[in-house]
């Protein structure tokens, strides 16, 4: 029977935490950023697309360097949020969350605006017709009819969170128990000499997972659009 | 109800400008594509913002560009039926006519059941929009607007994606909720029949101008409209009352100030109020009361206008208006027939129309508070 060591169990713990964490945290602003793109006009809007997909193209440990100088201990947000609201990401598994949301983000946002972009807004204008609020249309029809798009979101979201290395590694180090997630204990296990057994148990694990996670989200879409057809 | 409406709007080279007055009943918004029927219904919804207007209901003013005043869409109480119907296809039929209740916070007076028996949809509640024709499509978008307890109701071309027999669905819930419900409508359309079966007023709309507001006999009996109101099927509207059915022969007998006028079988009680279109392509002049004729409705006339094409030279066509005791009727007849016949105005002629030209489409319930 294939059973779980305790450090393997709290890298596996860790890393589905931090994920989730990191996907429903960033969703709020996914939708918000989304909807910008997708239904308004501003100055600034080619500059907000591109800044939302820096973290795609820049390298990883670019992005968790860049984290370190913004929410590190003395970074330009990171003393002050610690000193202001408590909040720490230093070296804190709540700083992995915020590294894998940073690098889902472009995926997460890609996914639900081009979703909200496919509705028509000649229902929104229906909607406004019938004396809803234009925030009640976004809620009652706008959000249920992006509502594949945004668990595509989630999902590619949650598989990128899953699956982050660089930023996560250079932002917050790689501290069993406190930051170190699958990937980062993948690593570390290749790096001792006799390691390479766990770390094969370790991505067969992380492959399991993914794959859950991917037919999972198949199935949801698959419900979301059977609503939608009838 | 009264919708006074002043607007200028300038869009892509196009220039709007339009004021009228709606008067209570349907009034009918009529012209070609690109007349600015639909920039004018989206300007009193709410959904487009007009360079310069002044739009008022009950007095209320919904726009007033020189008071600063824009009430958005939502707080206008004004429903409106598209011609794509646009229900919400991630709701079923019930919570797509809920939708627009729940946010009037009003659900006195008209009730959902009322509705859904009116206009014959209650065994859809329990199905997905993307399931229905589009007949029943265009059914639950007008109850949907309904339900929203609007104090207008405003139709874009509700009719022009139906095929004829789906028209001929819908048309008659249109009159009952113009007859019934007392509803304020302003109807955008570019059909005369519909015009002609719906209209109390009709508001001409040409290039973005207002050219012509009456009632459907007074527009449809005018000569100078014909260019407007489309040649082919130009033709004075008359209005009539059902007189008696002839069962035997499957015809209907109307009456009006012309004369009495066969149809085809109508399924409406004597006495009814009708309106009967007579194109003018359909009317043959004699000098004589023609004898051994198949025509079976001889109406007798003075000559009262004569009208040749646009441009008032060439063309094979005249038109002819006649005065047949008080009710008008046009004639299309060929020049030379006009020469032949020494048509001018003030001569005694004989008007015949084909009982089978006047079927259907060229029926239409008359109001019972008419504004004729």
């Amino acid at each position: 029977m294939f059973t779980l060591t305790p450090e393997e169990l709290t890298a596996v713990l860790l890393s589905l935490k931090v994920a989730f964490v990191a996907t429903l945290a960033s969703l709020p602003f996914g939708v918000a950023v989304a909807w910008l793109l997708a239904r308004k006009d501003f100055p600034g809007k080619a500059l907000l697309d591109a800044v939302v997909h820096l973290p795609l193209i820049i390298p990883p440990v670019v992005t968790g360097y860049l984290l370190l100088l913004l929410f590190g201990k003395r970074g330009l947000f990171g003393g002050f949020l610690a000193d202001t609201f408590g909040i720490v990401f230093a070296f804190r598994w709540t700083g992995a969350a915020l590294a894998c949301a940073v690098m889902g983000f472009p995926l997460l946002v890609r996914a639900i605006r081009l979703s909200m972009e496919a509705v028509d807004p000649k229902l929104e204008a229906a909607g406004r017709t019938l004396g809803a609020h234009p925030a009640l249309v976004f809620l009652t029809v706008t959000l249920p009819l992006s509502l594949p798009g945004i668990l595509a979101g989630i999902v590619l979201s949650f598989a990128r969170a899953f699956g982050e290395f660089g930023a996560t590694i250079t932002f917050v180090s790689n501290i069993p128990g406190e930051t170190q997630t699958l990937p980062t204990a993948i690593y570390s296990f290749i790096q001792v000499p006799d390691g390479d057994a766990m770390a094969l148990r370790l991505t067969a694990i992380s492959i399991a997972i993914a794959a859950v996670a991917l037919i999972l989200s198949e199935l949801l879409a698959r419900r979301s659009s059977k609503r939608l057809l009838g | 109800m009264t919708l006074e409406v002043d607007i200028a709007h300038d869009f892509g080279g196009f220039s709007l400008q339009a004021q009228f007055a709606c008067a209570p009943g349907l009034t009918a918004l009529f012209g070609r594509s690109g007349a600015g029927k639909t920039t004018l219904v989206n300007a009193i919804a709410g959904l487009l913002k007009p360079d310069r207007a002044r739009i008022t209901v009950n007095g209320r003013a919904l726009v007033d560009s020189v008071a600063g005043i824009f009430v958005p869409p939502h707080r206008r109480r004004i429903g409106y039926v598209f011609q794509d119907a646009r229900l919400f296809p991630h709701l079923s039929v019930r919570h797509n006519l809920l939708y627009g209740r729940f946010f009037a916070r009003r659900h006195d007076e008209i009730g959902f059941d009322q509705i859904v028996d009116l206009l014959g949809i209650r065994h859809l509640l329990q199905r997905r929009p993307a399931t229905l024709s589009g007949g029943e499509q265009q059914r639950v978008t007008i109850g949907r607007a309904l339900l929203s307890r609007p104090e207008l109701l405003l139709m874009d071309e509700p009719l022009a994606a139906l095929d004829g027999a789906r028209k001929e669905e819908i048309l008659p819930y249109l009159e009952r909720l113009r007859d019934e419900l007392k509803l304020p409508i302003v109807y955008v359309s570019h059909a005369i029949p519909e015009v002609t079966r719906l209209a109390d007023t009709v508001v001409l709309l040409s290039e973005g101008r207002v050219q012509a507001v009456g009632s459907v006999p007074e527009l449809t009996g005018r000569l100078d409209l014909f260019p407007l109101t489309g040649r082919y099927e130009a033709g004075a509207v008359l209005q009539a009352s059902l007189l008696r059915h002839e069962d035997r022969w499957g015809l209907s007998v109307l009456g009006c100030r012309a004369g009495e006028i066969l149809v085809p079988q109508i399924a409406q009680p004597i006495g009814s109020s009708l309106r009967i279109r007579i194109r003018a392509r359909d009317v043959t002049l004699a000098l004589a009361p023609p004898v051994e004729t198949s025509a079976l409705n001889i109406l007798r006339g003075t000559v009262s206008e004569l009208k040749t094409g646009a441009t008032d030279t060439a063309g094979p066509q005249i038109e002819v208006r006649l005065d047949c005791n008080g009710d008008a009727l046009l004639a299309r007849v060929t020049r030379l027939s006009a020469a032949r016949l020494a048509l001018t105005p003030g001569k005694t002629v004989y008007a015949m129309i084909k009982t089978v030209a006047l079927d259907g489409g060229s029926l239409g319930r008359g109001t019972p508070r008419g504004t004729e």
